[in-house]
């Protein structure tokens, strides 16, 4: 599979968990995308060596996957995938931090490999919350709620004419592809002279085929405004969802729940 | 009611680039009429049916719709009252999702939601589509594309009908459901194809277009079995004229509609 | 390259989201109405080239190593800076939840990164200049990668700040700097060819299909208030929220010095490329420090002290305040230099093309 395959199945997966059925996926999108938002805002207001008290979230996590059926292997997959600039980035903090800031019985723990591990639990984190949202709500629909929620419609119209297209070119794109690579058995990539012109008759196709929809939309009324996309009904279970979902990072992020956890534990044992 | 009449006189149209597309076509088409256009590539078939919705304006002459001139200033009532497929169901439908899609015309004429409801629900349920109304496009077949293509323009209730090439691309018993599905409109229909089959169970009236002119216009059996005029158009008989091509025998008179 | 949510803190997360919806909201205002209506759907089509066009690998000549398009630059010669804007604003979208791509917070970063430069900087101040009113084929080719590589360049920068400002990672400045700036530049080399080879073909083929024909009559001179807007929110927020959120306990001797370098630093004569790098060191370089400061705190008192700590933080006070604004200051000096001096080429170009 070429990489332009790779990626349009990928879109693919997330799409038909999407169209899945749940108690998650009967939530209204937008109580969806505002605790998804305070989920990551959470996550991101640790300081950096925060480790333990990260990880009462994974129980948000935890609850989203088992409610939404989301198989555990989509998200990890995704997980390995998706490009680590953070994971690269973190790479240097145990080089640079040797400050030691912990000691765990004989071990003492520098401050490098704290944040290091930190950067790893945000990482996962936050990846999959929002692999969540959509797998549970559907780029559409997460886009119809954005409209709701005011951003720009114009832009909301260029996410979803984007996305739209986005199968068309791939597919385009692919057969281009596929033809070429039929006709340079030994080559491996594309040189720059022939990357261009692939690419140029593939940007002039598309650009026709802007004008093309254009007509399309014209001759069903189009006038440059977009109309509001169908709306939503927010219901109490979305209301609960939202405050239960805000009370329980609060309670997280200050109730130092891993600490209490970890103390309580040592008492009971001692 | 005059509103389903099409009228267009001494149509000449010049793309931007100096190429001459139409050179005075002129015909009336009726209430209720079911029409075929055919002409070889680049004949001005589809050069002619943007005209009918006012995608393109003319250059000299004039295109009516009803009482209405096609205009810059009327282009919202011409476009409320024809409605057009384009060619590729692709460049039809942008929306994410079929239900979208078909809802994008009404919207546009400002109805009220449940009126958009009820339209959509009537065109996708003409078209047998009801089940695909929450499908992305992508993941329709060749022939639910030109079905749901087809319901979003239905969603208009226009009063007349403009297709360019339906049976492109469908498979042969998608392009039957399709052919059925046409015949069972009421709606002035204008039908621009190279599937002269069709054409031939579709429209009684044919429109053959050569070089940016009209060269004949008259009822579809006598002209598509006139070997000489299809093969001066670029053109060839519909099999369905043929003679059988093992026995040689000519098609029974049940194989051409009646006049 | 993307910023990711991992790496960012929710000052900076927030303040180049306000910055990129800012921007965003502008741009879908200055697109009439009679525009949009011509260019929503070239904007669907475009921003799905671009994305098919990234999976296309390219091998560079020389080097035999592989890259891609970024789309910045292609999307606005194609498209002008405001439909170029929100198209990549779209792609990285897509980008980020789909493809796990940087993230829904750091999108704000990556927005203003790899779309604000390209589009309302490079492009009306370096590429058109370069380009000029009557284009050539050399024009074009030095002209998109002159602009691939300023724009990967900026990007860059920013991203080393974001990240610094953060504070999570622990990387010191001048070492990411010399990480991140060589890396883009062989990356922003390789963008410029590939939009190059690409403007060449659209040039040879369909001459008309650029922006830069129709450019004039439809985008009234490209105006500076979106770039001073965008960049004085993404100050003001960054440097109050990031004072909001600092240490509750500063040591008292790292602000003052704070204070008075940044003060020395501003009193200092300007003089050239030099000044002002070193400006820019020092006034970044106070980060991290601040950052230690604030981990000696928690070193000298021990663990035990995390509980106490994270109940009272974040907390606003007067000091830290106090603090973010002189911070933003500096930031908004550097706005209305940026300003000024775009202003005057502005007005260069002004009188060289009436």
């Amino acid at each position: 599979m070429t990489r332009i395959d790779t990626a349009i199945s990928d879109i693919d997966v997330l799409d038909r968990l999407a169209a899945g059925v749940s108690p998650i996926h009967r939530l209204d999108p937008r109580a969806k995308l505002i605790v998804t938002v305070l989920f990551l805002l959470t996550v991101v207001s640790y300081r950096k060596y925060e480790v333990a008290e990260l990880t009462p979230l994974f129980l948000y996590l935890a609850v989203l996957l088992a409610l939404g059926r989301v198989p555990v292997l989509v998200i990890a997959r995704y997980l390995l995938l998706a490009c680590p600039f953070a994971v690269l980035v973190a790479v240097f903090n145990p080089l640079i931090d040797r400050q030691i800031i912990a000691q765990l019985g004989p071990l003492a723990v520098s401050g490098g490999w704290m944040s290091f591990v930190s950067i790893l639990i945000r990482f996962v984190l936050t990846v999959s919350a929002v692999l969540l949202l959509l797998a549970c709500t559907g780029y559409v629909t997460v886009c119809a709620a954005l409209d709701k929620l005011g951003v720009p419609r114009l832009l909301i119209m260029q996410f979803l004419m984007l996305y739209r297209f986005i199968f068309i070119l791939a597919d385009e794109a692919s057969r281009m592809l596929r033809a070429h690579s039929l006709r340079s058995p030994d080559g491996r990539g594309t040189s720059l002279r022939v990357w261009g012109s692939l690419a140029g008759n593939l940007l002039l196709r598309a650009y026709d085929r802007g004008v093309r929809v254009h007509t399309a939309m014209l001759a069903r009324g189009f006038d440059g405004k977009f109309r509001p996309l169908p709306g939503f009904h927010w219901s109490i279970a979305d209301s609960l969802f939202v405050v239960g979902s805000s009370a329980f990072l609060i309670l997280v992020r200050h109730g130092q729940l891993a600490t209490r956890m970890g103390r309580w534990a040592l008492e009971l044992s001692a | 009611m005059s509103h389903h009449i099409v009228e267009v006189k001494n149509l000449e149209y010049c793309y931007a680039d100096g190429t001459t597309a139409l050179r005075g076509v002129s015909f009336r088409i009726e209430h209720g009429e079911s029409v075929g256009v055919v002409g070889e590539n680049g004949a001005g078939k589809s050069t002619l049916l943007l005209h009918l919705n006012g995608c393109l304006l003319a250059t000299k002459g004039e295109v009516r719709v009803g009482d209405i001139p096609v205009m810059r200033e009327t282009l919202r009532q011409i476009r409320r009252s024809v409605g057009t497929v384009f060619q590729d169901p692709n460049d039809q439908l942008f929306m994410p999702t079929v239900g979208e899609d078909v809802a994008f015309g009404p919207l546009n004429m400002h109805l009220s939601p449940d009126g958009v409801e009820s339209r959509v629900h009537g065109a996708l349920d003409t078209v047998n589509a009801l089940h695909l109304r929450s499908r992305p496009p992508h993941r329709l077949s060749g022939g639910e594309k030109r079905a749901v293509a087809i319901a979003t323009v239905l969603s208009m209730s226009p009063d007349i009908l403009v297709l360019d090439e339906p049976s492109a691309g469908l498979d042969p018993q998608a392009r039957r459901r399709l052919i059925s599905l046409l015949s069972g409109f009421k709606h002035t229909k204008i039908v621009a194809s190279h599937d002269l089959d069709m054409i031939l169970d579709l429209c009684r009236r044919t429109i053959v277009m050569h070089q940016g002119a009209v060269v004949a216009d008259g009822p579809t059996a006598a002209l598509l079995s006139d070997r000489n005029l299809l093969a001066k158009s670029g053109l060839e008989l519909p099999l369905g004229v043929q003679n059988c091509p093992v026995c040689g025998a000519s098609p029974s008179a049940s194989a051409i509609p009646q006049i | 390259m993307h910023m990711a949510d991992a790496l960012i803190s929710p000052p900076v997360g927030g303040a180049m989201w306000a910055a990129s919806i800012a921007l965003a909201a502008y741009s879908a205002r200055k697109i009439e109405p009679e525009i949009a209506e011509r260019k929503i759907p070239l904007m669907g089509v475009v921003g799905a080239f671009v994305f098919a066009a990234q999976m296309i690998n390219v091998t560079i000549p020389v080097t035999g190593s592989s890259g891609h398009l970024g789309g910045g630059m292609i999307l606005t010669i194609l498209l002008g800076p405001h439909a170029a804007f929100l198209v990549m604003f779209s792609i990285l979208a897509v980008q980020a939840l789909f493809f796990a791509d940087g993230g829904l917070l750091a999108l704000g970063c990556n927005v203003f990164n790899l779309g604000f430069w390209p589009c309302f900087v490079v492009y009306p101040l370096v590429f058109k200049k370069i380009v000029g009113a009557s284009p050539t084929h050399r024009r074009l080719m030095t002209g998109s990668i002159v602009s691939g590589v300023l724009s990967l360049q900026l990007g860059a920068f920013c991203v080393v700040l974001q990240t610094l400002m953060s504070g999570i990672s622990e990387l010191p400045f001048g070492t990411f700097l010399l990480l991140m700036q060589p890396i883009h530049l062989a990356i922003g080399i390789i963008e410029g060819i590939v939009t190059a080879a690409l403007v060449s073909f659209v040039w040879h083929a369909r001459p008309e299909l650029l922006e830069l024909s129709a450019d004039r009559k439809l985008e009234p001179s490209m105006s500076l208030k979106p770039v001073l807007t965008a960049l004085a929110i993404a100050a003001l927020v960054t440097g109050v929220l990031l004072s909001w959120f600092a240490s509750t306990h500063p040591d008292g001797l790292e602000w003052a010095m704070f204070r008075i370098t940044g003060k020395e630093e501003l009193a200092a004569p300007e003089d050239g490329v030099h000044a002002t790098l070193a400006r820019f060191q020092e006034k970044t370089a106070f980060m991290p420090d601040y950052d230690f400061a604030e981990t000696s705190a928690i070193q000298e008192t021990g663990i035990e002290h995390s509980e106490e700590d994270a109940e009272s933080w974040p907390a606003v006070s007067a000091g830290t305040s106090v603090a973010g604004v002189v911070g933003g200051g500096i930031v908004l000096i550097l706005a209305v230099l940026i300003g000024m001096s775009l202003r005057l080429i502005q007005r260069r170009r002004g009188t060289v093309t009436p």
